[in-house]
């Protein structure tokens, strides 16, 4: 594969100024270790989980949660932490991730 | 052309009334305190349109101040020595955004021992982040420079902020008969800010300041030297529009009696008000004093000075901070080199002088200026007016 490339500085645009939200574009999840998998039936709806999550990496469809962002989400499972569900019926559980 | 005495302060105020910028964030600090106490005042009294943030800390000044640079804004603040290494990590990142941001900035001591009087160690210890700095000699200079720094800041090839400079208590503080431009003319000098990116521009969303890793970071530093380089044919095209208005001359440097000169000094600031006076009486016992003075220190006009200084034998570099690098102070050092490559290198010794205010008086120049008729004599680091 050749390199890409890279504007010299003549051509660069001055000022650090980049188009916004490219984020979008990028998988930036590569170092998450675990991972949450949610399961669609055991799911109440209440929508906890896309309020705190802190990379908006909760796909919500019609004002439903419909599963998670992989390329953004960083695994800090504060939305398996704050899910309501019941022990023995867990809507999102964190899950290492394989190698 | 109405005049009027003003402060240095006072002048910096008015040239910032006159300005008008559409943001003013700052934090007061002796002897800096009255431009923008001021200034607000102009604020509060409706003279201005600015919106005025009074910060918690010179830090947070610095930083309103590129956020509303970045989003288009005209924007000015005020500081001075603590005030100003309080800055110091947000001042590179103005200069690698490119928001031409101006300060009214007035030289004082950088503690330690804690000392409010004029030295240049504070501006000095800035000169390494890519603003443009302009030395004023007095109130008149404060004025004027302010104005032009404008100018100069927001030109496209440019967009560097810059740091217009008076000598604290020396200048700030000090009433003198400053011309001035009406209103209206300053507005038509100045123009409109024209900003080529704004964050508050919805339409066009951009990130301004991303990670810059290795891969872009050394182009967006090239381009800021290159922005430099810049800097001193647009200092003298607004030199020139402004002599029109105002028929005062200004250039990168300035030479005073340096034409047929054998001894001759070079200074920054108020000092070379007083060496004017004792190069006068010099001359007029025959002896054949000069002075170079240095109004823009970055970027430093290095040619300008090798071209001037290079054909005269003996010169005193003096230096109102220490570099404490037992190689003489930035004036000296910066100076030394831009003759270094110059095929006729003058005798330059260096004078580390009036230190945390102390006093220079006109004997003081006498002195140095007997120095120099036998600089072979002399070490080439020297320190005037201290106790032994």
């Amino acid at each position: 594969m050749s390199e890409e490339k890279k504007p010299g500085w003549k051509e660069l645009p001055e000022g650090d100024v980049l188009e916004a939200g490219t984020a979008a574009k990028f998988n930036v999840a590569g170092w998450r270790s675990e991972k949450p998998v949610w399961s669609k039936d055991n799911c109440i709806q209440c929508m906890i989980c896309w309020i705190v999550c802190p990379d908006s990496s909760v796909k919500v469809v019609d004002g439903k949660m419909t599963g998670f962002d992989y390329d953004h989400c960083k695994g800090c499972g504060i939305c398996s932490h704050e899910c309501p569900t019941k022990a023995d019926k867990r809507a999102i559980v964190m899950e290492q991730e394989k190698k | 052309m109405p005049a009027a005495a003003k402060t240095g302060n006072e002048a910096m105020a008015e040239a910032m009334r006159q300005i008008n910028p559409d943001v003013v964030a700052a934090y007061p600090i002796t002897p800096a305190t009255e431009i923008v106490m001021i200034f607000a005042q102009f604020a509060a009294d409706g003279l201005v349109g600015t919106e005025y943030i009074p910060v918690e800390s010179e830090h947070s000044a610095m930083s309103a101040c590129v956020g509303a640079a970045a989003a288009g804004a005209r924007v000015m603040t005020g500081t001075s020595s603590q005030g100003l290494a309080l800055m110091y990590e947000i001042l590179p990142i103005a200069t690698a955004l490119r928001l031409p941001i101006i300060m009214c900035e007035v030289n004082r001591a950088l503690s330690g021992p804690i000392n409010i009087h004029c030295d240049h160690s504070d501006t000095m210890a800035a000169r390494d982040f890519g603003w443009i700095q302009i030395f004023s000699e007095n109130a008149q200079e404060a004025y004027d420079n302010t104005l032009q720094a404008v100018r100069i800041s927001e030109h496209s090839k440019v967009k560097l902020p810059s740091m217009v400079t008076t000598d604290g208590f020396i200048i700030s503080h000090c009433m003198e008969r400053v011309e001035m431009l009406g209103d209206k003319e300053v507005q038509d000098f100045i123009g409109e800010k024209k900003a080529e990116v704004s964050l508050l521009d919805v339409t066009k969303p951009v990130t301004i300041g991303a990670l810059d890793l290795q891969d872009y970071y050394f182009e967006h530093r090239r381009q800021m030297a290159e922005a430099m380089k810049n800097v001193a044919p647009v200092i003298l095209e607004v030199a020139e529009e402004y002599s029109k208005l105002t028929g005062r001359k200004y250039d990168l440097i300035e030479e005073y009696k340096l034409a047929d000169a054998e001894i001759a000094i070079v200074a920054l600031g108020s000092t070379c008000g007083t060496a004017k006076v004792v190069i006068d009486e010099l001359r007029e016992k025959g002896i054949k004093a000069g002075m170079l003075k240095i109004r823009v220190f970055r970027p430093f006009p290095a040619e300008r000075i090798a071209a001037v200084l290079n054909k005269i034998p003996a010169i005193a570099v003096m230096d109102r901070s220490d570099s404490l690098n037992t190689q003489g102070g930035p004036v000296y050092t910066e100076t030394c080199a831009a003759l270094y490559n110059h095929p006729k290198r003058p005798k330059m010794i260096n004078y580390i002088y009036g230190l945390g205010g102390r006093d220079v008086t006109l004997d003081d120049l006498r002195s140095v200026f007997s120095d120099l008729q036998s600089i072979d004599k002399k070490p080439l680091f020297n320190y005037l007016g201290v106790r032994d």
